[in-house]
Protein backbone atom coordinates (compact mmCIF):
# COMPACT_ATOMS: atom_id res chain seq x y z
CA UNK A 1 0.00 0.00 0.00
CA UNK A 2 2.97 2.64 0.65
CA UNK A 3 5.02 1.38 -2.45
CA UNK A 4 2.00 1.86 -4.31
CA UNK A 5 0.99 5.88 -2.96
CA UNK A 6 4.83 6.67 -2.81
CA UNK A 7 4.68 5.81 -6.37
CA UNK A 8 1.33 7.58 -7.34
CA UNK A 9 1.69 10.22 -5.22
CA UNK A 10 3.59 13.17 -6.61
CA UNK A 11 1.83 15.48 -9.25
CA UNK A 12 -1.28 13.58 -9.85
CA UNK A 13 -3.94 16.33 -11.59
CA UNK A 14 -2.72 14.96 -15.25
CA UNK A 15 -4.48 11.43 -14.34
CA UNK A 16 -7.59 12.07 -12.52
CA UNK A 17 -9.16 8.81 -12.95
CA UNK A 18 -6.39 6.82 -12.30
CA UNK A 19 -5.91 8.90 -8.80
CA UNK A 20 -9.56 8.24 -8.12
CA UNK A 21 -9.36 4.06 -9.01
CA UNK A 22 -6.40 3.88 -6.95
CA UNK A 23 -7.89 5.63 -3.79
CA UNK A 24 -11.21 4.54 -3.78
CA UNK A 25 -9.96 0.43 -3.40
CA UNK A 26 -6.91 1.97 -0.77
CA UNK A 27 -10.01 3.31 1.03
CA UNK A 28 -12.42 0.29 0.71
CA UNK A 29 -9.29 -1.96 1.69
CA UNK A 30 -7.93 0.07 4.46
CA UNK A 31 -11.48 0.64 6.04
CA UNK A 32 -12.53 -3.26 5.66
CA UNK A 33 -9.43 -4.62 7.00
CA UNK A 34 -9.27 -2.18 10.03
CA UNK A 35 -12.49 -2.42 10.98
CA UNK A 36 -12.29 -6.14 11.42
CA UNK A 37 -8.93 -5.46 12.88
CA UNK A 38 -10.56 -3.06 15.35
CA UNK A 39 -13.38 -5.96 15.65
CA UNK A 40 -10.41 -8.32 17.28
CA UNK A 41 -8.88 -5.80 19.03
CA UNK A 42 -11.75 -4.33 21.04
CA UNK A 43 -13.14 -7.52 22.22
CA UNK A 44 -9.08 -8.84 23.25
CA UNK A 45 -8.81 -5.82 24.75
CA UNK A 46 -11.62 -5.36 27.07
CA UNK A 47 -11.72 -9.08 27.33
CA UNK A 48 -8.09 -8.35 29.15
CA UNK A 49 -9.72 -5.20 31.18
CA UNK A 50 -12.27 -7.86 32.44
CA UNK A 51 -9.63 -10.36 33.28
CA UNK A 52 -11.08 -12.72 30.67
CA UNK A 53 -8.93 -14.39 27.79
CA UNK A 54 -11.23 -13.17 24.69
CA UNK A 55 -11.94 -15.02 21.72
CA UNK A 56 -8.86 -17.36 20.98
CA UNK A 57 -10.03 -20.16 18.96
CA UNK A 58 -9.67 -19.24 15.45
CA UNK A 59 -6.88 -18.52 14.07
CA UNK A 60 -3.81 -17.23 16.22
CA UNK A 61 -4.19 -14.90 18.79
CA UNK A 62 -7.95 -15.84 17.54
CA UNK A 63 -7.35 -13.42 14.68
CA UNK A 64 -9.62 -15.04 12.59
CA UNK A 65 -12.51 -14.19 14.43
CA UNK A 66 -14.24 -11.20 12.55
CA UNK A 67 -13.53 -13.37 9.53
CA UNK A 68 -15.45 -16.38 11.00
CA UNK A 69 -18.26 -13.88 12.10
CA UNK A 70 -18.43 -12.77 8.69
CA UNK A 71 -18.88 -16.21 7.31
CA UNK A 72 -21.95 -16.56 9.88
CA UNK A 73 -23.48 -13.93 9.15
CA UNK A 74 -23.73 -14.31 5.29
CA UNK A 75 -25.40 -17.80 6.02
CA UNK A 76 -27.70 -16.29 7.94
CA UNK A 77 -31.30 -16.03 7.21
CA UNK A 78 -32.75 -13.21 6.16
CA UNK A 79 -35.80 -11.48 7.52
CA UNK A 80 -38.07 -8.60 7.06
CA UNK A 81 -40.73 -7.83 9.63
CA UNK A 82 -44.57 -8.86 8.07
CA UNK A 83 -45.58 -5.46 8.62
CA UNK A 84 -42.24 -3.45 7.92
CA UNK A 85 -41.77 -1.34 5.93
CA UNK A 86 -39.94 -3.74 3.14
CA UNK A 87 -37.96 -1.23 0.90
CA UNK A 88 -36.84 0.72 3.78
CA UNK A 89 -35.39 -1.31 5.61
CA UNK A 90 -33.39 -2.89 2.59
CA UNK A 91 -32.31 0.57 2.07
CA UNK A 92 -31.03 1.53 5.56
CA UNK A 93 -27.67 -0.43 6.02
CA UNK A 94 -26.68 0.76 2.93
CA UNK A 95 -27.71 4.34 3.96
CA UNK A 96 -25.77 3.82 7.05
CA UNK A 97 -22.50 2.27 5.33
CA UNK A 98 -21.95 4.84 2.20
CA UNK A 99 -21.45 7.83 3.93
CA UNK A 100 -19.62 6.44 6.54
CA UNK A 101 -16.88 5.02 3.65
CA UNK A 102 -16.67 8.65 2.12
CA UNK A 103 -16.03 9.80 5.37
CA UNK A 104 -12.30 8.71 4.31
CA UNK A 105 -12.04 10.46 1.10
CA UNK A 106 -10.79 13.68 2.75
CA UNK A 107 -8.53 11.76 5.61
CA UNK A 108 -4.76 12.22 4.38
CA UNK A 109 -3.21 9.04 5.07
CA UNK A 110 0.08 11.04 4.45
CA UNK A 111 1.26 14.16 2.86
CA UNK A 112 -1.43 14.87 0.12
CA UNK A 113 -2.29 10.80 0.07
CA UNK A 114 -5.62 11.63 -0.07
CA UNK A 115 -8.80 10.88 -2.40
CA UNK A 116 -9.67 14.60 -2.52
CA UNK A 117 -8.14 17.43 -1.25
CA UNK A 118 -11.33 19.73 -0.50
CA UNK A 119 -10.81 22.63 0.79
CA UNK A 120 -13.95 22.37 2.91
CA UNK A 121 -12.13 19.32 3.57
CA UNK A 122 -13.97 18.95 7.60
CA UNK A 123 -17.19 20.72 6.52
CA UNK A 124 -17.39 17.65 4.15
CA UNK A 125 -16.76 15.62 7.10
CA UNK A 126 -19.42 16.84 9.36
CA UNK A 127 -22.10 17.10 6.79
CA UNK A 128 -21.66 13.45 5.27
CA UNK A 129 -21.53 12.06 8.71
CA UNK A 130 -24.73 13.16 9.67
CA UNK A 131 -26.11 11.59 6.77
CA UNK A 132 -25.64 7.97 8.99
CA UNK A 133 -28.18 9.15 11.20
CA UNK A 134 -30.56 9.09 8.24
CA UNK A 135 -29.76 5.35 7.44
CA UNK A 136 -30.15 4.44 11.29
CA UNK A 137 -33.84 6.49 11.56
CA UNK A 138 -34.84 4.66 8.62
CA UNK A 139 -33.58 0.81 9.92
CA UNK A 140 -36.00 2.21 13.12
CA UNK A 141 -38.36 3.48 11.21
CA UNK A 142 -38.99 0.46 9.00
CA UNK A 143 -38.35 -2.23 11.17
CA UNK A 144 -42.42 -1.49 12.94
CA UNK A 145 -40.95 -2.08 16.03
CA UNK A 146 -41.11 0.10 19.10
CA UNK A 147 -37.72 -0.50 20.43
CA UNK A 148 -36.54 0.11 17.38
CA UNK A 149 -38.36 3.08 16.81
CA UNK A 150 -37.09 3.94 19.99
CA UNK A 151 -33.47 3.75 19.69
CA UNK A 152 -33.50 5.79 16.32
CA UNK A 153 -35.23 8.24 17.96
CA UNK A 154 -32.47 8.35 20.84
CA UNK A 155 -29.84 8.57 17.98
CA UNK A 156 -31.52 11.31 16.23
CA UNK A 157 -31.78 13.13 19.28
CA UNK A 158 -28.12 12.58 20.15
CA UNK A 159 -26.66 13.23 17.02
CA UNK A 160 -29.11 16.95 16.53
CA UNK A 161 -27.44 17.92 20.20
CA UNK A 162 -23.87 16.70 19.98
CA UNK A 163 -23.24 18.02 16.17
CA UNK A 164 -23.72 21.79 18.07
CA UNK A 165 -20.51 21.41 20.62
CA UNK A 166 -18.67 19.11 17.89
CA UNK A 167 -18.50 21.85 14.93
CA UNK A 168 -18.23 24.54 17.70
CA UNK A 169 -15.20 22.97 18.81
CA UNK A 170 -13.79 21.92 15.28
CA UNK A 171 -14.04 25.65 14.57
CA UNK A 172 -11.14 26.19 17.15
CA UNK A 173 -8.98 24.18 15.20
CA UNK A 174 -10.12 25.85 12.28
CA UNK A 175 -9.18 28.87 13.73
CA UNK A 176 -5.66 27.77 14.70
CA UNK A 177 -5.44 26.56 11.17
CA UNK A 178 -6.65 29.06 8.89
CA UNK A 179 -7.95 26.20 7.03
CA UNK A 180 -10.96 23.82 6.36
CA UNK A 181 -8.73 21.44 4.34
CA UNK A 182 -7.34 18.31 6.47
CA UNK A 183 -4.32 18.86 4.49
CA UNK A 184 -3.65 22.35 5.46
CA UNK A 185 -5.01 21.40 9.02
CA UNK A 186 -2.46 18.44 9.55
CA UNK A 187 0.38 20.97 7.24
CA UNK A 188 0.11 23.65 9.93
CA UNK A 189 0.28 21.55 13.40
CA UNK A 190 3.82 21.75 14.56
CA UNK A 191 2.71 21.69 17.88
CA UNK A 192 0.01 19.05 18.28
CA UNK A 193 -3.70 20.85 18.34
CA UNK A 194 -4.29 19.16 21.42
CA UNK A 195 -2.07 21.21 23.56
CA UNK A 196 -3.27 24.08 21.85
CA UNK A 197 -6.87 23.29 21.94
CA UNK A 198 -7.12 21.04 25.10
CA UNK A 199 -10.49 21.83 25.47
CA UNK A 200 -11.88 21.39 22.47
CA UNK A 201 -10.24 18.28 22.08
CA UNK A 202 -12.37 17.18 25.64
CA UNK A 203 -15.84 18.39 23.93
CA UNK A 204 -15.04 17.20 20.28
CA UNK A 205 -14.13 13.64 22.13
CA UNK A 206 -17.06 13.11 24.03
CA UNK A 207 -19.54 14.67 21.70
CA UNK A 208 -17.79 12.06 18.54
CA UNK A 209 -18.50 9.04 21.30
CA UNK A 210 -21.91 10.49 21.81
CA UNK A 211 -22.40 10.87 17.87
CA UNK A 212 -20.98 7.10 17.18
CA UNK A 213 -22.79 5.68 19.99
CA UNK A 214 -20.42 4.34 21.60
CA UNK A 215 -20.42 4.03 25.07
CA UNK A 216 -20.92 5.37 27.48
CA UNK A 217 -23.60 7.02 25.50
CA UNK A 218 -24.95 3.98 23.39
CA UNK A 219 -27.99 4.31 24.71
CA UNK A 220 -29.48 3.84 21.30
CA UNK A 221 -28.84 -0.06 21.25
CA UNK A 222 -29.00 -0.30 24.98
CA UNK A 223 -29.56 -4.23 25.27
CA UNK A 224 -30.49 -3.76 28.78
CA UNK A 225 -33.38 -1.36 27.70
CA UNK A 226 -34.46 -1.50 24.48
CA UNK A 227 -33.50 -4.76 23.33
CA UNK A 228 -30.99 -3.92 20.75
CA UNK A 229 -32.39 -0.45 19.20
CA UNK A 230 -32.44 -0.17 15.22
CA UNK A 231 -30.86 -3.22 14.92
CA UNK A 232 -33.65 -5.43 16.58
CA UNK A 233 -34.91 -6.31 13.40
CA UNK A 234 -32.64 -6.58 11.48
CA UNK A 235 -30.56 -10.10 10.58
CA UNK A 236 -27.52 -11.54 8.60
CA UNK A 237 -25.46 -9.79 6.72
CA UNK A 238 -27.86 -6.27 6.53
CA UNK A 239 -27.00 -6.39 10.56
CA UNK A 240 -23.69 -6.81 9.86
CA UNK A 241 -23.51 -4.16 7.36
CA UNK A 242 -25.31 -2.09 10.20
CA UNK A 243 -22.49 -3.05 12.40
CA UNK A 244 -19.44 -2.02 9.96
CA UNK A 245 -21.14 1.07 9.97
CA UNK A 246 -21.01 1.72 13.40
CA UNK A 247 -17.00 0.89 13.39
CA UNK A 248 -16.34 2.31 10.30
CA UNK A 249 -17.40 5.53 12.15
CA UNK A 250 -15.17 4.41 15.28
CA UNK A 251 -12.72 4.03 13.14
CA UNK A 252 -13.29 7.48 11.41
CA UNK A 253 -13.75 9.64 14.16
CA UNK A 254 -10.23 8.34 15.52
CA UNK A 255 -8.63 9.36 11.96
CA UNK A 256 -10.80 12.44 12.27
CA UNK A 257 -9.37 12.88 16.01
CA UNK A 258 -5.36 12.27 15.04
CA UNK A 259 -5.94 14.76 11.78
CA UNK A 260 -7.26 17.51 13.73
CA UNK A 261 -5.55 17.23 17.32
CA UNK A 262 -2.78 15.17 17.28
CA UNK A 263 -0.89 15.98 13.68
CA UNK A 264 -1.69 13.32 11.63
CA UNK A 265 0.37 11.78 9.72
CA UNK A 266 3.53 13.90 11.37
CA UNK A 267 6.05 12.46 13.41
CA UNK A 268 9.99 11.39 14.14
CA UNK A 269 11.66 8.78 12.17
CA UNK A 270 8.76 6.40 11.60
CA UNK A 271 7.28 6.51 7.61
CA UNK A 272 4.04 9.32 7.92
CA UNK A 273 1.77 6.66 7.20
CA UNK A 274 2.58 4.16 9.73
CA UNK A 275 2.48 6.89 12.44
CA UNK A 276 -1.01 7.75 11.06
CA UNK A 277 -2.08 4.01 11.42
CA UNK A 278 -0.24 3.97 14.93
CA UNK A 279 -2.27 7.17 16.05
CA UNK A 280 -5.81 6.05 15.02
CA UNK A 281 -5.08 3.01 16.72
CA UNK A 282 -3.98 4.63 20.23
CA UNK A 283 -7.39 6.59 19.76
CA UNK A 284 -9.79 3.67 19.18
CA UNK A 285 -7.78 2.16 22.30
CA UNK A 286 -8.43 5.42 24.07
CA UNK A 287 -12.37 4.62 23.15
CA UNK A 288 -12.49 0.55 23.92
CA UNK A 289 -10.51 2.13 27.50
CA UNK A 290 -13.39 4.02 28.28
CA UNK A 291 -16.25 1.65 27.23
CA UNK A 292 -14.84 -0.87 29.54
CA UNK A 293 -14.70 1.73 32.40
CA UNK A 294 -18.01 3.99 32.53
CA UNK A 295 -21.36 2.71 32.61
CA UNK A 296 -24.59 3.76 30.41
CA UNK A 297 -25.93 7.16 30.91
CA UNK A 298 -29.76 7.82 31.28
CA UNK A 299 -31.16 10.20 27.97
CA UNK A 300 -31.82 13.22 30.30
CA UNK A 301 -28.54 12.75 31.48
CA UNK A 302 -27.30 12.78 27.53
CA UNK A 303 -29.57 15.67 26.90
CA UNK A 304 -28.25 17.87 29.51
CA UNK A 305 -24.61 16.66 29.31
CA UNK A 306 -24.95 18.01 25.21
CA UNK A 307 -27.00 21.64 26.05
CA UNK A 308 -25.43 22.33 29.64
CA UNK A 309 -22.38 21.21 29.66
CA UNK A 310 -20.96 20.93 25.76
CA UNK A 311 -22.38 23.49 24.66
CA UNK A 312 -21.17 26.73 26.91
CA UNK A 313 -17.58 25.24 26.96
CA UNK A 314 -17.97 25.27 23.31
CA UNK A 315 -18.60 28.61 23.29
CA UNK A 316 -16.65 29.66 25.77
CA UNK A 317 -13.70 27.66 23.95
CA UNK A 318 -14.48 29.44 20.34
CA UNK A 319 -14.51 32.51 22.10
CA UNK A 320 -11.32 32.10 23.90
CA UNK A 321 -9.30 30.88 21.17
CA UNK A 322 -10.75 33.65 18.54
CA UNK A 323 -9.19 36.26 21.13
CA UNK A 324 -5.97 34.44 21.57
CA UNK A 325 -5.58 34.46 17.91
CA UNK A 326 -6.48 38.09 16.98
CA UNK A 327 -5.34 39.91 20.51
CA UNK A 328 -2.17 38.06 20.49
CA UNK A 329 -0.89 36.72 16.95
CA UNK A 330 2.66 37.77 17.89
CA UNK A 331 3.30 35.68 21.02
CA UNK A 332 4.73 32.30 20.76
CA UNK A 333 2.21 29.13 20.14
CA UNK A 334 4.27 27.03 23.04
CA UNK A 335 3.47 30.14 25.61
CA UNK A 336 -0.23 29.53 24.49
CA UNK A 337 -0.49 25.45 25.91
CA UNK A 338 -0.14 26.20 29.88
CA UNK A 339 -2.26 28.89 29.35
CA UNK A 340 -5.28 26.94 27.60
CA UNK A 341 -4.56 23.73 29.70
CA UNK A 342 -5.11 26.03 32.81
CA UNK A 343 -8.12 27.25 31.29
CA UNK A 344 -9.49 24.16 30.52
CA UNK A 345 -9.20 23.26 34.18
CA UNK A 346 -10.61 25.99 35.50
CA UNK A 347 -13.56 25.73 32.86
CA UNK A 348 -14.08 22.54 33.93
CA UNK A 349 -14.30 22.85 37.51
CA UNK A 350 -16.41 25.77 37.26
CA UNK A 351 -19.15 23.90 34.95
CA UNK A 352 -18.88 20.92 37.25
CA UNK A 353 -20.09 22.77 39.69
CA UNK A 354 -23.05 24.54 37.42
CA UNK A 355 -24.26 20.93 36.40
CA UNK A 356 -27.65 20.37 37.40
CA UNK A 357 -30.30 18.21 36.42
CA UNK A 358 -34.05 19.42 37.13
CA UNK A 359 -32.98 22.50 38.86
CA UNK A 360 -30.81 20.04 41.28
CA UNK A 361 -33.70 17.93 42.10
CA UNK A 362 -32.41 14.42 39.53
CA UNK A 363 -29.12 13.18 40.94
CA UNK A 364 -26.57 13.42 38.45
CA UNK B 1 -21.29 10.44 36.02
CA UNK B 2 -20.84 12.35 39.36
CA UNK B 3 -20.15 15.71 37.76
CA UNK B 4 -20.00 17.88 41.13
CA UNK B 5 -16.72 15.45 41.51
CA UNK B 6 -15.20 17.01 38.44
CA UNK B 7 -15.33 13.94 37.10
CA UNK B 8 -12.34 12.68 39.20
CA UNK B 9 -14.26 9.39 39.55
CA UNK B 10 -14.22 8.71 36.35
CA UNK B 11 -10.63 9.20 36.27
CA UNK B 12 -10.33 6.50 39.13
CA UNK B 13 -12.53 4.31 36.96
CA UNK B 14 -10.24 4.55 33.83
CA UNK B 15 -6.92 3.87 36.36
CA UNK B 16 -8.98 0.53 37.62
CA UNK B 17 -9.01 -0.71 34.05
CA UNK B 18 -5.82 -0.02 32.81
CA UNK B 19 -4.45 -2.03 35.97
CA UNK B 20 -6.20 -4.90 34.97
CA UNK B 21 -4.89 -4.66 31.32
CA UNK B 22 -1.60 -5.74 33.10
CA UNK B 23 -3.55 -8.46 35.31
CA UNK B 24 -3.69 -12.12 34.24
CA UNK B 25 -7.20 -13.57 32.88
CA UNK B 26 -8.61 -15.62 35.62
CA UNK B 27 -10.29 -18.03 32.46
CA UNK B 28 -9.48 -21.75 32.97
CA UNK B 29 -9.41 -22.78 29.15
CA UNK B 30 -11.26 -26.11 30.98
CA UNK B 31 -10.48 -29.37 28.33
CA UNK B 32 -7.01 -28.10 28.05
CA UNK B 33 -6.44 -27.20 31.67
CA UNK B 34 -7.51 -28.32 34.68
CA UNK B 35 -7.30 -26.87 38.38
CA UNK B 36 -7.26 -29.65 41.13
CA UNK B 37 -10.07 -30.27 43.09
CA UNK B 38 -10.68 -30.03 46.52
CA UNK B 39 -8.80 -32.93 48.21
CA UNK B 40 -11.92 -33.83 49.76
CA UNK B 41 -14.33 -33.53 46.95
CA UNK B 42 -17.32 -35.58 47.24
CA UNK B 43 -16.88 -36.11 43.20
CA UNK B 44 -19.45 -37.71 41.02
CA UNK B 45 -19.10 -41.42 42.06
CA UNK B 46 -18.59 -44.15 44.71
CA UNK B 47 -15.48 -46.37 44.89
CA UNK B 48 -16.13 -49.95 46.31
CA UNK B 49 -13.93 -52.23 48.07
CA UNK B 50 -14.58 -55.70 47.92
CA UNK B 51 -11.89 -57.07 50.13
CA UNK B 52 -13.07 -55.27 52.81
CA UNK B 53 -16.97 -55.06 52.20
CA UNK B 54 -18.93 -57.59 54.39
CA UNK B 55 -22.35 -56.85 52.73
CA UNK B 56 -23.26 -55.56 56.59
CA UNK B 57 -26.21 -53.26 54.39
CA UNK B 58 -25.29 -50.34 56.86
CA UNK B 59 -24.67 -48.18 53.85
CA UNK B 60 -28.16 -48.88 51.91
CA UNK B 61 -29.83 -48.19 54.99
CA UNK B 62 -28.21 -44.58 55.61
CA UNK B 63 -29.03 -43.51 52.16
CA UNK B 64 -31.84 -41.12 52.29
CA UNK B 65 -32.03 -41.86 48.08
CA UNK B 66 -32.22 -45.58 48.51
CA UNK B 67 -29.95 -45.80 45.51
CA UNK B 68 -27.54 -48.25 47.02
CA UNK B 69 -28.91 -51.82 46.83
CA UNK B 70 -27.28 -55.13 48.21
CA UNK B 71 -27.57 -58.68 47.88
CA UNK B 72 -25.98 -60.87 50.04
CA UNK B 73 -25.59 -64.99 50.45
CA UNK B 74 -24.07 -67.34 53.10
CA UNK B 75 -21.14 -68.65 52.53
CA UNK B 76 -20.95 -71.33 54.92
CA UNK B 77 -17.03 -72.95 53.97
CA UNK B 78 -15.57 -68.94 54.83
CA UNK B 79 -18.40 -68.33 57.37
CA UNK B 80 -19.61 -64.98 56.24
CA UNK B 81 -21.47 -63.40 54.18
CA UNK B 82 -20.75 -63.23 50.02
CA UNK B 83 -22.00 -60.21 48.22
CA UNK B 84 -23.51 -61.10 45.45
CA UNK B 85 -24.49 -57.44 44.16
CA UNK B 86 -23.75 -54.00 44.87
CA UNK B 87 -25.44 -51.95 43.03
CA UNK B 88 -25.75 -48.03 42.88
CA UNK B 89 -27.76 -45.84 40.60
CA UNK B 90 -25.82 -42.69 40.73
CA UNK B 91 -28.24 -41.29 38.58
CA UNK B 92 -30.31 -40.43 42.28
CA UNK B 93 -26.89 -40.45 44.50
CA UNK B 94 -27.45 -36.64 45.83
CA UNK B 95 -23.86 -37.15 46.97
CA UNK B 96 -24.45 -36.46 50.26
CA UNK B 97 -21.56 -38.72 51.48
CA UNK B 98 -23.53 -40.38 54.19
CA UNK B 99 -22.85 -43.63 52.97
CA UNK B 100 -19.61 -43.12 52.98
CA UNK B 101 -19.39 -42.01 56.69
CA UNK B 102 -21.44 -44.78 58.00
CA UNK B 103 -19.27 -47.30 56.65
CA UNK B 104 -18.01 -49.57 59.86
CA UNK B 105 -15.02 -51.48 57.62
CA UNK B 106 -13.75 -48.25 55.64
CA UNK B 107 -14.92 -50.09 52.40
CA UNK B 108 -16.71 -47.26 50.43
CA UNK B 109 -15.36 -43.78 49.33
CA UNK B 110 -16.24 -40.81 47.62
CA UNK B 111 -14.48 -40.54 44.32
CA UNK B 112 -12.13 -37.88 42.95
CA UNK B 113 -12.42 -37.44 39.22
CA UNK B 114 -15.81 -35.60 38.40
CA UNK B 115 -15.88 -35.78 34.64
CA UNK B 116 -18.94 -38.82 34.62
CA UNK B 117 -21.22 -37.32 32.18
CA UNK B 118 -23.12 -39.65 30.08
CA UNK B 119 -25.38 -40.48 27.44
CA UNK B 120 -27.95 -43.07 28.92
CA UNK B 121 -29.50 -43.00 31.92
CA UNK B 122 -28.74 -46.89 31.99
CA UNK B 123 -25.04 -46.02 31.95
CA UNK B 124 -25.52 -44.36 35.11
CA UNK B 125 -26.04 -47.45 37.44
CA UNK B 126 -23.05 -49.04 38.43
CA UNK B 127 -22.54 -52.04 39.92
CA UNK B 128 -19.70 -54.70 41.40
CA UNK B 129 -16.52 -54.13 38.54
CA UNK B 130 -17.47 -51.01 37.92
CA UNK B 131 -17.56 -49.82 40.92
CA UNK B 132 -14.16 -50.97 41.76
CA UNK B 133 -10.83 -48.06 42.44
CA UNK B 134 -8.19 -48.11 39.27
CA UNK B 135 -6.39 -45.17 37.95
CA UNK B 136 -9.01 -43.29 37.05
CA UNK B 137 -11.20 -43.82 40.03
CA UNK B 138 -9.53 -42.39 42.77
CA UNK B 139 -10.69 -42.52 45.71
CA UNK B 140 -10.87 -38.84 47.72
CA UNK B 141 -9.91 -37.65 50.88
CA UNK B 142 -13.68 -37.00 52.35
CA UNK B 143 -14.52 -38.66 55.85
CA UNK B 144 -10.69 -40.54 55.15
CA UNK B 145 -8.01 -37.78 56.40
CA UNK B 146 -4.93 -40.37 55.26
CA UNK B 147 -6.06 -40.68 51.67
CA UNK B 148 -6.44 -36.70 51.76
CA UNK B 149 -3.02 -35.99 52.62
CA UNK B 150 -1.69 -38.04 49.59
CA UNK B 151 -3.40 -36.47 47.40
CA UNK B 152 -2.33 -32.76 45.33
CA UNK B 153 -3.19 -29.35 46.90
CA UNK B 154 -6.00 -27.72 45.47
CA UNK B 155 -5.51 -24.94 42.86
CA UNK B 156 -7.25 -21.78 43.93
CA UNK B 157 -7.66 -18.85 41.04
CA UNK B 158 -4.97 -17.14 43.24
CA UNK B 159 -2.53 -18.74 42.59
CA UNK B 160 0.53 -17.47 40.75
CA UNK B 161 1.31 -20.78 38.90
CA UNK B 162 -1.62 -22.45 37.40
CA UNK B 163 -0.53 -23.81 34.38
CA UNK B 164 0.32 -22.35 30.85
CA UNK B 165 -2.14 -20.62 29.20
Amino acid sequence: MAMAMQMLLPDWPGNFWAHWGVFVVIIFVFVLATVMGFIWFERRAMAVMQARLGPNRVGPFGFLQPVADVLKLLTKEDVVPAKGDRWVHWLAPVVAVAPMLMIFAVVPFQSGALLADLNIGILYIVAISSVTTVGVFMAGWSSNNKYSLLGAMRQVASVVSYEIPVVLSIIGVVLLAGSLSMQQIVMAQDIPFILLQPLGFLLFFIGALAEINRAPFDLMEADSEIVAGFNTEYSGMKWGLLFLAEYGEALAVSAIVTTLFLSGWRGPVLPPWLWFLVKVGLVFFVIVWIRTTVPRVRIDQLMALAWKFLLPLAVINLLITAVEILAWPEVSLWVMVPVNIAIMIVLVLLWSRFFKLGWGRVEV
Amino acid sequence: MKFERYGIGIAKGLRVTIRHLLRRPVTTQYPEQRLNTSRRIRGNELIWDREKCTGCATCAKTCPQGSIHIVTSVSIEENKYKVEKFEVDTGYCIFCGLCVEACPYEALFMGYAYERARYRRGELVLANEGLLASEERKPSGYAHPEIAATLPKQTLLLDKDRGKR
